[in-house]
């Protein structure tokens, strides 16, 4: 639930040439080290603005409808996540969803497949237009950003072509519905957020005692507190709030699960680490003998798959697949999520824990402006803002580190 | 180590022990460019090489068919009295060639024990397990302090925070963690000023003296002639000669570089071999 606990994850030992203080806590946030927290600031600004504005806006339903309008857009800014760590971009995860959940409904609806074929059939739709576009930009040496371009136009035109002349399919199965419409009463709620909050206590010791085993330097003990502190507090929090409502929704578990599984993929496999290597230098990766194309490729059916989950759950939520299903500002929102969160644009820099937390940011603006009955004029400018200014402080961050000669 | 050397022979062939790495008639082109023509080159476990000559006399390209990111046209290379062919990178570091380029290829985003073991992570549970910080930082730490690597605060830290020395140490140290036999050093201190240079000199020598090869590429003559034990010198694609790094060589070795001297004919190696 909360992104709280991965910028320190990355840093056990705290840099011995910086003192851990207010200030220096202060020139990191300023450089867009502790992206995490800031997105949390953020969170925080949003909520409260809305919350003033809005008398419902911070009440249990309606934080519990905003887990259900993320779901589907956080999980597949995980995939942009991935995509952007590499430093390339792709452009038609929004299409690509809009595909994927077309193609499910059409097997459902039109075909009479049952839930988990039709459901796998769109995951595997994803994968291989993954596989296509990744081999393609790797083979050909074209930027993702024009291959996946192209794709953004394709695959809206494959989206008509499934859809046929019904333009819209309504969903039945129950398989699929649920997926969006299942909320966990109290009782799986609070062991959920017990064994989650045991598993990352004991994750924390074991890791300490590892290395005080090996005799490595340790994190200070008050900080490990905190932040094992803060993260449990997060879950307990937001099961409080779930629970007083509808219950936990299994959306929200999906998103949750996936987040933290690609988070443990990036951060502590060698895949993931050769990811933040070919973002970081694509050179250097090469000469180290990682099959850069390969990583990249892998990454790109990821993404592809990864945006067919999320289009698969926008299907389920909204009962239907039609032919605006992924279009609209639904990849821009994806892509600025991640952003806003402190996941570089230039590659190599940032977390998966981004994708939900940019999803929330985005999410609760979008949801604070519809509560307000804002016109679609005004909610159009206000989220490209939006865009353009995590945009902006990420290349600020960027210049920082330039001008501190790290590039 | 040991200066046995005769001055000037051709190639560093010696009569004791086999070289590490022997080249011979390596021949490159690139495109309708000849850049390297019946280029001999040896050196010996346990001795810097130092590797010496103007702009575009053909160093980087000899280094680039030794560490596969260029491999010869032609010509024979033994690796430890083994015919091997150098094919890519892969292969050449499979032989135990590491090579660190003057651009260093280091990952500014990741940290010292992510640079330093990249692609050679150690994993727990299996070789398709999670990554075990614990194990490779210890190593880190242990190599690190094994070389005496001074100045490095933290190898937890961003290379990117680094100066240049720091980030020149953990390019080298990356060599010796993968069981490299033969170290390439591409101008390894360029861009350095006279501390740093001096510790990264300093781990040139450390590096012989554990038994490995050491190929120092330098435009300054002063570093090489500090660290080198013998010095082959290139010039226009062709060997000029191969010098002991003694003081008193100095002159040849610059005539060699520069063809200007009537004693060693501007071309061929054949003519350093008086």
């Amino acid at each position: 639930m909360s992104a709280l606990p991965s910028q320190v994850v990355a840093e056990p030992s705290a840099p011995s040439s910086e003192l851990p203080g207010p200030r220096a806590a202060l020139r990191k946030l300023g450089r867009g080290e502790l992206g995490s927290l800031r997105v949390l600031i953020v969170l925080a600004i949003i909520w409260t603005v809305f919350g003033i504005a809005h008398d419902r806006f911070l009440s249990a339903v309606n934080l519990t409808n905003l887990t259900l309008q993320i779901a589907a857009v956080g999980t597949i800014s995980i995939g942009v996540v991935l995509v952007l760590l590499l430093g390339e971009i792709d452009l038609s995860v929004g299409a690509v969803s809009g595909l994927a959940g077309a193609v499910m409904a059409s097997l459902s609806v039109k075909a009479g497949w049952p839930a988990v074929p039709a459901i796998s059939a769109a995951l595997a739709t994803g994968a291989l237009i993954g596989l296509f576009q990744g081999t393609v930009a790797t083979r050909l040496e074209i930027p993702t950003f024009v291959v996946t371009l192209a794709g953004l136009l394709a695959w809206q035109g494959a989206l008509l072509q499934v859809l046929g002349k019904t333009g819209t399919l309504n969903l039945t199965d129950p398989g699929i519905v649920n997926l969006a419409n299942t909320f966990y009463g109290d009782a799986v709620g609070w062991i959920l957020a017990v064994g989650s909050i045991a598993a990352i206590c004991a994750a924390a010791l074991l890791g300490r005692r590892r290395r005080a085993a090996a005799k490595l330097p340790l994190e200070p003990l008050p900080a490990l507190v905190l932040r094992v502190g803060a993260a449990a507090a997060a879950i307990v929090a937001a099961m409080a709030v779930l629970n007083s409502d509808r219950g936990v929704p299994l959306a929200l578990l999906i998103l949750v699960v996936l987040v933290v599984l690609f988070d443990t993929i990036a951060m502590r496999t060698g895949f993931g680490r050769h990811i933040y290597a070919v973002g970081g230098n694509e050179e250097a990766a090469r000469r180290s003998g990682i099959r850069v194309n390969r990583v990249r490729t892998i990454v790109f059916v990821l993404a592809s798959t990864l945006a067919a989950t999320g289009g698969v759950l926008e299907a389920s939520r909204l009962l239907a697949a039609n032919q605006s299903s992924g279009g609209g500002d639904l990849l821009l929102l994806a892509i600025a999520g991640p952003v806003i969160a402190g996941v570089s644009l230039f590659g190599g820099r940032g977390r998966v824990w981004g994708a939900l937390a940019g999803a929330l940011v985005i999410g609760s603006i979008s949801n604070g402006m519809d509560l307000l009955n804002f016109e679609s004029s005004v909610k159009f400018m206000v989220t490209g803002g939006v865009l353009l200014a995590a945009v902006s402080l990420d290349a600020i961050a960027r210049m920082r580190r330039r001008a501190h000669g790290r590039l | 180590m040991t200066r046995e050397v005769p001055g000037g022979a051709p190639t560093g062939a010696p009569a004791s022990p086999t070289p590490l790495l022997e080249m011979r008639g390596i021949e490159k082109y690139y495109g309708p460019v000849h850049a390297l023509t019946e280029v001999e080159f040896a050196v010996r476990a346990g001795e810097v090489m130092g590797l010496v000559g103007d702009n575009g006399a053909g160093k980087s390209t000899l280094i680039k068919t030794i560490s596969g990111v260029g491999p010869a046209d032609a010509g024979e290379i033994r690796f430890a009295g083994e015919l091997v062919r150098v094919r890519n990178p892969q292969h050449a570091a499979a032989l135990g060639v590491a090579a660190v380029y003057q651009d260093l290829a280091l990952c500014d985003n990741l940290d010292v024990v992510g640079n330093l073991f990249l692609n050679r992570e150690e994993r727990r549970w299996g070789r398709r397990g999670l990554l075990d910080e614990v194990a490779m930082e210890e190593q880190a730490r242990r190599l690190l302090e094994s070389l005496s690597i001074g100045g490095l605060p933290d190898v937890r830290r961003e290379v990117a925070t680094m100066s240049g020395g720091q980030r020149q140490s953990v390019a080298i140290t990356r060599a010796l963690l993968g069981e490299a036999k033969l170290v390439i050093l591409d101008e390894p201190t360029a861009a350095l000023g006279v501390v740093q240079t001096e510790q990264v000199l300093q781990l040139v020598r450390r590096l012989r003296d554990r038994g490995l090869g050491v190929v120092l590429v330098s435009h300054n003559l002063a570093d090489v002639f500090t660290v080198a034990d013998r010095i082959t010198v290139l010039r226009l694609g062709r060997n000029a000669g191969t010098f002991p790094a003694e003081p008193a060589f100095r002159q040849e070795v610059v005539a060699a570089i520069t063809g200007v001297t009537g004693d060693l004919a501007p071309t061929g190696s054949e003519d350093a071999d008086s």
